[in-house]
């Protein structure tokens, strides 16, 4: 066991763990941010995505002693009041069914959004082939992000 | 103003209530709040009066409204509130949705045993039409009776608009939210004859575009599924189950085990040995340190399902097995005997698996006592579930409470209890509270498949063309599960014989969304197709040749391949197929565009669907549904097998059980719901059963070869287009 420092949506935490816990475990119970989901344990699906330092990675094969003094933004942090314009065009497209994937696939469009406000439907598709949906929500998921990309692009 | 509430229509109510000695007594046993979010909501319960088992009405103007189903994603949550919400003329912008308690005899649908809470086979919104619409103009009733008293006004005088309660004569309005103020339900509240409830053209909610009450949540973080409850002192449980089904274990290292950190307790269980520990990190470390013996001598142990096939061939050859008819008209043997020309061929389709993207899990907390059992599950099958938690513990089922929650995928996983009685031993073994989680590995290696099977398909064609006599042979496991779908009930065809023989293999089967439809109809559809080729007909026109005596099927059809432009080649290197499936009482079709790919293999491109599923209440989320059936659909089709060798099954998890991914999908999906006023009829499986039939369909006009074994996997298309 050992002491960890790390920021979890701009809070200083501190946790004590063995350092192979994946950080997946640390969020869900010690911090009680369930909103970043278990669903392979080996960065198949991309169901617990969170950003570390503005990137996505998987939280379930991330060890805790790989977050020492990082940054990292779990989908309850990712916009006040759940308003990040990817959120906002989730529900505007109706994209979520069962809707437990949902939370790794925001997080995920939002690392590309960040880096790249108008990106094409061929670079969307590469950026979100990791994370799986089973209930097949694709097409609205697509949807959605383009439509974040579009306006970016009408602003600029 | 909605034109159900006029005065004629209040005047006939009272009538009936003056006639009705028989005026129905509802029970209004106080709906317990039960959070469809998080347990702080909990917190947020407002001021209010109960009027009915299925709803409150409170001082804010808000609406709350019990929800009987279990929101897996289909959106039959949404649905069943709109139906109550349009009767009651609530304003939808201020309904709240709790999850019901569950109580078949009052939360139930009429099914196929009775008063039951089950949310399988598409039929939620069926079921429940009727009834929901019943308790909102209930509601409604109850609400406008007390103005009336209030006011001293007779109650036909009065009118509702959304949220709000009229007296045209005085210019009066009162909201709901003031009525909940001095309202009180009523001992008797007479059932509404039907011809008082809105017209469909007066509807204002249903058929129309309403977002998914579930979707906010599902978007923050905050919408809260079983594997979200965390419960002071909770503990973690994980079992290390049987390789082979049926082998039992006996636990070498019993003591190494207990020593390990944070391990609390080792409960063995016929089919695994359960670990219960301090945190899920450590319950898995236990797991994995686990040294087992299991036993041998099991029936699944002689299974090896890729050669099981062969051995399936032998048996319909040699024909002297055993079967159950599934449709036995006419007389087939005339038919084949009379028959200008005969076609026969043989179909396959290996196991697949749900693997929903939350494995099972469930919270128990049991007291020492036994007495008592409380249940945070995401389950298809609540009432179900609650019985055999009282039967195992030998406790009245009152004791039994469960809460709800949110489940992260079904497809016919969760309609069962044995997770949840898992839950009750490692409950039962330790003095706290327990998480049971499965690992994507438990999920998928012990699951319950839809079963592998082999179809023979032939036909007797006359010398018009036509087919006569129809032999259908499904073997395989899984009894029941292999013939949904088997019939053809629109296609004209006189003399049929469908057949199962049921081959018992010792391996788990369950339910998958849309059940046999899926290989039954492949197989159907490209049988047809097969037959239409050789009769050098286009499939589109032998289909409705076949189908004639049945317009609505003709429509879909007709209309999907419109949509297509099916008359139309596609470009050089691609083609299209079609196939039509009924399933959950709703009629689909659709249309595949598929091109090879040296790599990938078929890589479809554009589907256009059709449904037939009568009144539809919400047209976005059945879209939603379709889309999704169909990727699903695909995914299956393309993609998943599970195999089995000597009982074991060898795949474990995402890398070696694919399912579809966003850069497989087809570049659009459209849909087309056929406008009906005919009663509303299952949606959440139509897509799935449609697209094998029109992919193999696609490939035989693009190849000349016949696809009969799912999936097509690459390797499989390559051997195809080798052989």
């Amino acid at each position: 066991m050992a002491r960890f420092s790390f920021t979890v949506n701009k809070e200083q935490r501190s946790v004590e763990a063995s350092p192979d816990t994946p950080i997946l475990w640390i969020l869900r119970e010690n911090l009680n941010l369930t909103g970043t989901k278990y669903a392979c344990g080996m960065a198949q699906c991309g169901s617990c995505t969170i950003h570390m330092d503005g990137n996505p990675i998987r939280s379930c094969v991330t060890p805790i002693s790989a977050v020492e003094d990082k940054e990292l933004t779990t989908i309850e942090g990712l916009a006040a009041e759940g308003q990040h314009p990817l959120q906002k065009a989730w529900i505007e497209k109706q994209a979520p069914q069962c809707g437990y994937c949902q939370p790794g696939q925001i997080m995920q469009a939002a690392a590309l959004i960040d880096k790249n406000p108008s990106p094409t439907r061929e670079e969307i598709v590469n950026h979100m082939k990791g994370n799986l949906c089973r209930c097949g929500a694709y097409l609205r998921i697509l949807n959605a992000i383009e439509s974040v990309a579009e306006k970016r692009s009408e602003n600029e | 103003m909605s034109n159900h509430s006029t005065l004629s229509n209040i005047q006939s109510r009272r009538n009936f209530i003056r006639q009705a000695g028989s005026a129905l007594i509802f029970a209004t046993s106080p709906i317990p709040l039960m959070s469809l979010k998080s347990p702080q909501d909990l917190t947020e319960n407002t001021e209010g009066q109960q009027l009915s088992v299925w709803v409150k009405i409170n001082t804010d103007n808000t609406v709350t409204i019990a929800n009987p189903t279990n929101e897996m994603g289909q959106g039959s949550m949404t649905a069943l509130a709109v139906l109550l919400a349009e009767e009651l003329d609530a304003d939808w912008s201020k309904v709240k949705l709790v999850h019901s308690p569950v109580d078949p005899s009052i939360y139930g649908s009429q099914g196929w045993s009775g008063y039951s809470m089950m949310t399988v086979g598409s039929r939620t919104v069926n079921s429940y039409f009727d009834s929901m619409r019943q308790a909102g103009a209930q509601v409604r009733y109850v609400i406008l009776h007390n103005v009336a008293k209030h006011w001293s006004v007779p109650v036909e005088t009065l009118m509702t608009k959304p949220g709000v309660v009229v007296h045209p004569s005085s210019n009066r309005e009162i909201s709901y939210g003031e009525v909940a103020k001095f309202a009180q339900t009523l001992d008797r509240i007479p059932q509404i004859p039907k011809e008082q409830l809105k017209k469909p053209e007066d509807f204002q909610l249903i058929g129309k575009v309403v977002q998914r009450y579930d979707i906010p949540a599902k978007v923050d973080g905050s919408a809260q599924y079983a594997m979200d409850i965390n419960l002071p002192d909770m503990t973690y449980g994980m079992i290390a189950r049987s390789p082979v089904h049926g082998s039992r274990p006996t636990l070498k290292n019993e003591a190494s085990i207990r020593n390990m950190e944070g391990v609390i307790e080792i409960v063995t269980l016929d089919h695994g040995i359960g670990v219960v520990a301090s945190s899920i990190d450590l319950a898995l470390k236990a797991k994995a340190a686990l040294s087992i013996q299991w036993s041998a001598g099991v029936t699944a142990e002689n299974h090896s399902s890729q050669e099981e096939y062969a051995r399936y061939i032998q048996v319909a050859n040699a024909g002297d097995y055993e079967y159950r008819d599934i449709v036995n008209e006419g007389s087939i043997e005339e038919a084949f005997a009379e028959a200008v020309k005969t076609y026969a061929s043989d179909y396959k389709n290996d196991y697949v698996c749900h693997a929903q993207m939350e494995p099972l899990n469930a919270v128990i907390s049991i007291p020492a006592d036994h007495s008592s059992v409380e249940l945070w599950v995401g389950t298809q099958s609540p009432g179900r579930n609650k019985s055999a938690i009282a039967g195992m513990l030998g406790i009245d089922e009152s004791k039994v409470r469960i809460h709800r929650q949110y489940l992260g995928g079904g497809f016919g996983r969760r309609a069962i209890s044995d997770w949840i009685e898992e839950a009750v031993h490692l409950g039962k073994a330790v003095d706290k509270p327990v998480k049971l989680i499965w690992s994507r590995e438990d999920d998928i290696r012990y699951g319950m498949y839809r079963p592998m099977s082999l179809q023979r398909l032939e036909a007797a064609v006359d010398n018009q063309g036509s087919i006569t006599g129809w032999k259908h042979l499904i073997m395989g496991t899984g009894g029941g599960l292999l013939s949904s779908g088997a019939e053809i009930p629109f296609y004209q065809i006189p003399h049929q014989s469908i057949r199962r023989h049921d081959i018992d293999h010792g391996i788990r089967t369950k339910h998958w969304r849309a059940v046999g439809h899926g290989p039954n109809k492949f197989a159907i559809e490209s049988f047809i197709d097969e037959i239409a080729a050789d009769q050098k007909k286009d499939p589109l026109q032998f289909r409705l040749q076949l189908m004639k005596g049945h317009p609505r099927a003709q429509q879909v059809l007709r209309i999907a391949a419109e949509m297509a432009d099916w008359s139309t080649p596609s470009v050089e290197g691609r083609a299209k197929g079609i196939a039509f499936a009924e399933r959950s009482g709703s009629l689909s079709a659709c249309v595949c565009e598929i091109s090879l790919d040296e790599r990938a293999g078929i890589r479809v491109h554009h589907v256009w669907s059709t449904l037939d599923a009568g009144v539809v209440v919400q047209p976005d989320n059945v879209i939603a549904q379709m889309e999704g059936g169909i990727i699903m659909g695909l995914s299956s089709v393309l993609k998943e097998s599970i195999t089995i060798k000597n009982g074991r099954v060898q795949q474990s998890n995402y890398h070696d059980y694919p399912i579809l991914r966003i850069d497989e999908i087809p570049e659009s999906i459209e849909v087309e719901i056929i406008p009906s006023d005919a009663p509303p009829t299952g949606i959440g499986e139509s897509g799935i059963p449609i697209v094998g039939g029109a992919v193999a369909n696609a490939f035989f006009r693009l190849t000349g070869r016949n696809l009969r074994h799912m999936p097509f996997t690459p390797a499989k298309v390559s051997q195809v287009l080798e052989g």
